[in-house]
């Protein structure tokens, strides 16, 4: 060893130590578990509800580990997934509509290496199993509703100042005030310059007008606001389907990931993610004449409804809102006393200060539930570029669901029938709690991976890296003899490595492409040893002692082996930042798999090599067995 | 220890420069002509895949799609017998009415509708994945993976202009297109779904067949500086046989791990490892044969390094 400085080989078994404690979670297989949050962001469990639920477990014969509390959650693990599914059923009859309960896998990390901050790799949805969607906000709705109450506060300012106006409409993204006088526009304009900073504001003297002009400050932050809003919402309705591990992220302009691991239901998830229903309560105009109704033409100030169910006739409401759905600060599910579903609602203080006002005024008048829902869909187009765009198409349907006369003042707390089933009312107080979205969203892009398909992608994936690591080793050891056992088991180092820092870092996700990069680096990882065993075995040709030909095979190794490999670091770079998903993960494990051949297979063969004939003086050797 | 090699590579480089241009001209005329099958991730599009513990008869399912108006639906095997594919075209219709999208059904519930109605028809399915690409996320795609083949093929010319100079550069950036254009060719020869993990593979091609032909190209160069020969095909034929071995070793070890991915990866990577054992081989060839083949026809000698480039560039990567 008097030539390879001690320090190397040191730096070896370190590494390879380091990286195969942060390895080692990946050996012990996830549990299958149930997890319990409070049905409210950040809301506290309840010690007692949480201990009626294992004994209810215990009593069912699951075999249910001891819960855990783990931040905001608990977690019970349990033998195997039918265990599970029968204790999801449980604990939800047990807990009832407070609580939510997900199934999950845990992972059977040993306390000890969860103290060194171990875990094991994060697993792609085509790996665990789940949904992807990749939803669209419809940018120019966004935009069209923000410019109608833009304008509509001006129309407001406008009445206050006393000012008169022709006209004020909102066209694009600016907003065209008309006015009889030179003056009035002045001082509207004025007006507006104090009070919608939003604005550029000019003025055509001949004609009297204003145009309004929406800064792209101003219009970015109307898009920035819409898409972060609706992922809040988005965010929100996804914790109360009682998934896992969301994530719920903005991907670019416009556009929100959502990804739900484990999520079999599918259409489910679409429905709650894409849908908009709200509630609106409104006085019905009880002294209408039926015959108007008939003929469609609703008087001045009020609309026609139809019921929900068609055998009732439709519904003239005012079209004053006394509440609307945002003003709902918590709904729940339940069942009166007749087992009718219902949803009792609770209300914010404005939304109850004009619920009072509006009930104590007319008491012993009907009051009508009028149930709103948006559905957004797209359609694609050609523009004139030729280019295939899409654009959202909405729909609304609006019905009256209940009708009852106010026999008492209300205020922030009452409650609502007429719903079809138990199911719709849950869904329909899941949307009112989770609040609206800003705009519509529409989804562009879905990839589903059924839990079957995600284990047989994993076994693929094994195997293939089983045997192709097997054919590489028994090449080598064929080829190279002990050289090659060393070079052998730098390679199994190097899927240590691996392992170790895609478990390391919190960021990288395993994927069955990704799979594919580490198996593919099996193969091309020997590349530098081979390159350094082909060249010693030229300089024993040549006639060079054992020494001369090691010391020469590996000068400048690390040199030459940057040098064949630069290409495809450059190459594994370009498609992380270009691709998307899966290919970023073969990206991730092809970059990672080739740094860490290159230090396993230069400082790590070295290191045994020199172990093995390092010798000096009378012990060093004769030939070397390459 | 088996002696040197000693092969005359060169004695039959004329009738394979014959062979790579034939090669690649038909590559050019099949992805022209024939073009490339482009995957769900490009075209936009639904696409089911449904199992079961039996065999799927296929006419089966194209009828029950045929009959709920999905008639334009492909249906395939996928794998084996007991699962089957189905993919629904983008329907790229003008169309301003929402209603007239298949009763109603929101495009991005096709995906759902499509197992519903095999379900009816056939007992015991079980969804095993669903993907759905909206037209417009598929153009992105398809104009990002283009964008990325482009930036890849760039940042190697980059690399290439940087690393050689002159004849040197030129040879291997031909024998870079060589390889990206006959994979492409075989492609579009055996109609394999071209779809993102290919891409993916093929750009790796570009990272493994540049570093091939860069080992290669180093030890002609050095050859043409430090040989005392003067023929400049003694001297590739000497280089070639010096770096024959490692390329053929890591090429028959990349192969064995790609054979084992093409054997037991699944459906889900087999055009992946089709791509790439594709590559690998014509990669193999092209180091050997293409590069040199390119300097011989340059005419290559002795006098491009006369005055030996400055020895810090020649060490750097």
């Amino acid at each position: 060893m008097a030539r390879y400085p001690r320090w190397r080989f040191f730096l070896l078994l370190a590494v390879i130590l380091f990286a195969g404690i942060y390895a080692l979670p990946n050996v012990f297989p996830d549990s299958p578990a149930i997890q319990v949050t409070s049905a409210q962001a950040g809301g506290e469990l309840a010690e007692r509800d949480l201990q009626r639920v294992h004994s209810a477990l215990e009593e069912a014969e699951l075999s249910p580990g001891p819960g855990e509390l783990d931040g905001h959650s608990w977690i019970v693990r349990l033998p195997d997934s039918e265990a599970q599914l029968r204790a999801q059923n449980i604990a939800e009859r047990v807990l009832g509509d407070g609580y939510v309960v997900a199934l999950n896998l845990v992972p059977n990390t040993p306390p000890w290496l969860r103290a060194l901050g171990a875990s094991p790799m994060n697993l792609g949805l085509d790996l665990q199993g789940g949904v992807h969607f990749l939803l669209q906000v419809d940018m120019d709705t966004a935009v069209e509703q923000r410019m109608e109450a833009w304008a509509s506060e001006f129309r407001i300012l406008l009445r206050d100042e006393g000012i008169r106006y022709r006209d004020v409409d909102e066209r694009g993204t600016e907003i065209i005030a008309s006015f009889a006088s030179a003056e009035d526009m002045s001082e509207a304009r004025g007006l507006a310059r104090a009070h919608l900073p939003e604005f550029m504001v000019s003025s055509d003297e001949q004609a009297n007008r204003l145009r309004l002009e929406l800064t792209d400050d101003a219009l970015r932050e109307i898009k920035d606001y819409a898409v972060d809003q609706n992922r809040t919402a988005l965010n929100n309705r996804v914790n109360e389907l009682g998934v896992a591990e969301p994530l719920v992220q903005r991907q670019g302009a416009d556009r929100i990931v959502v990804q739900l691991p484990g999520v079999q239901d599918a259409a489910t998830a679409r429905r709650i993610l894409g849908r908009t229903a709200t509630l609106e309560f409104r006085m019905v105009a009880d002294d209408v004449d039926p015959r108007r109704v008939e003929a469609g033409r609703p008087p001045p100030g009020t609309e026609i409804f139809p019921y929900r169910d068609d055998r009732r006739p439709p519904v003239v409401l005012r079209r004053e809102n006394i509440v609307t759905g945002d003003q709902v600060t918590n709904a729940r599910s339940g069942f009166d006393q007749h087992g009718v579903p219902e949803v009792n609602i609770t209300l914010d203080g404005t939304g109850a200060r004009s619920m009072q006002r509006v009930s104590s005024r007319n008491i012993g008048k009907p009051m009508g539930v009028l149930f709103i829902e948006t559905r957004t869909d797209f359609e694609t187009y050609e523009d004139e570029d030729g280019e295939i765009r899409e654009r959202a198409v909405t729909s609304q349907d609006k019905y009256v669901i209940n009708v009852a006369n106010i026999r008492d003042t209300l205020s922030s707390r009452f409650r609502i029938t007429g719903l079809d089933s138990a199911a719709e009312a849950s869904e329909l107080a899941l949307l009112l709690r989770a609040g609206g979205l800003a705009a519509p969203v529409y989804i562009t892009e879905e990839r589903t991976v059924g839990p079957s398909m995600g284990a047989d992608n994993i076994e693929a994936g094994l195997n293939s890296l089983a045997l192709g690591l097997f054919l590489v080793l028994l090449f080598m050891i064929f080829r190279y003899k002990v050289f090659g056992i060393v070079a052998d088991i730098a390679l199994v180092g190097n899927l240590v490595v691996i392992v170790g820092v895609m478990s390391l870092i919190p960021g990288a996700t395993l994927t069955l492409p990704g799979i594919a990069g580490i198996v593919l680096t099996v193969g091309m990882a020997v590349d530098a040893n081979v390159l350094i065993f082909e060249r010693i075995r030229q300089e024993l040709r040549k006639g060079a002692s054992p020494r001369e030909a090691i010391d020469f095979g590996y000068g400048r190794a690390f040199q030459t082996i940057l040098d064949a490999n630069i290409t495809t670091l450059i190459v594994a770079v370009i498609l992380f930042a270009a691709g998307t998903g899966t290919v970023q993960g073969f990206a991730v494990t092809l970059f990672i798999g080739i740094l860490a051949s290159m230090f396993t297979a230069i400082i790590g063969t070295r290191s045994i090599i020199e172990l093995i004939y390092g010798g000096s003086g009378k012990r060093a050797p004769a030939q070397l067995s390459i | 220890m088996r002696a040197e090699t000693n092969i005359d590579f060169m004695s039959v480089r004329k009738p394979l420069a014959f062979l790579s241009v034939a090669l690649v001209v038909l590559s050019v005329v099949l992805v022209l002509g024939r073009g490339l099958n482009l995957g769900l991730d490009f075209t936009g599009g639904t696409l089911v895949e449904v199992g079961s513990d039996e065999d799927i008869a296929l006419q089966a399912v194209r009828d029950a799609l045929g009959a709920e108006g999905y008639g334009d639906a492909v249906v395939m095997h996928f794998g084996s017998a007991r699962e089957v594919l189905v993919r629904v075209p983008p329907d790229v219709v003008e169309s301003a009415d929402p209603e007239a999208d298949g009763a109603g059904v929101n495009r991005d519930e096709v995906g759902q509708r499509v197992f519903e109605v095999l379900s009816r028809s056939i007992e015991g399915l079980d969804l095993r994945r669903v993907e759905f690409v909206g037209p417009q996320v598929g153009d992105e795609l398809r104009d990002q993976s283009g964008l990325a083949l482009l930036m890849a093929l760039g940042m190697m010319l980059l690399y290439v202009w940087f690393r050689f100079t002159n004849k040197f550069g030129v040879a291997t950036v031909t024998a870079l297109f060589h390889d990206v254009i006959i994979v492409l060719g075989f492609f579009a020869l055996i109609q394999g779904t071209f779809d993102l993990t290919v891409l993916a593979a093929l750009l790796a091609i570009i990272g493994y067949s540049l570093n091939d032909t860069i080992v290669v190209a180093d030890h002609i160069r050095e050859d043409f500086r430090y040989s005392r020969m003067t023929d400049p095909e003694a001297i590739i034929n000497q280089a070639i046989n010096k770096t024959i071995s490692r390329t053929l070793v890591t090429s028959l070890t990349t192969l064995l791990v790609l054979v084992s991915l093409y054997i037991f990866g699944g459906e889900m990577l087999r055009g992946f490892s089709v791509a790439l054992i594709a590559g690998v081989i014509v990669g193999t060839y092209s180091s050997i044969y293409v590069a040199s083949n390119v300097l011989m026809l340059m005419k290559v000698d002795k006098e491009d390094f006369r005055i030996p480039e400055p020895e810090e560039l020649d060490e750097m990567p």
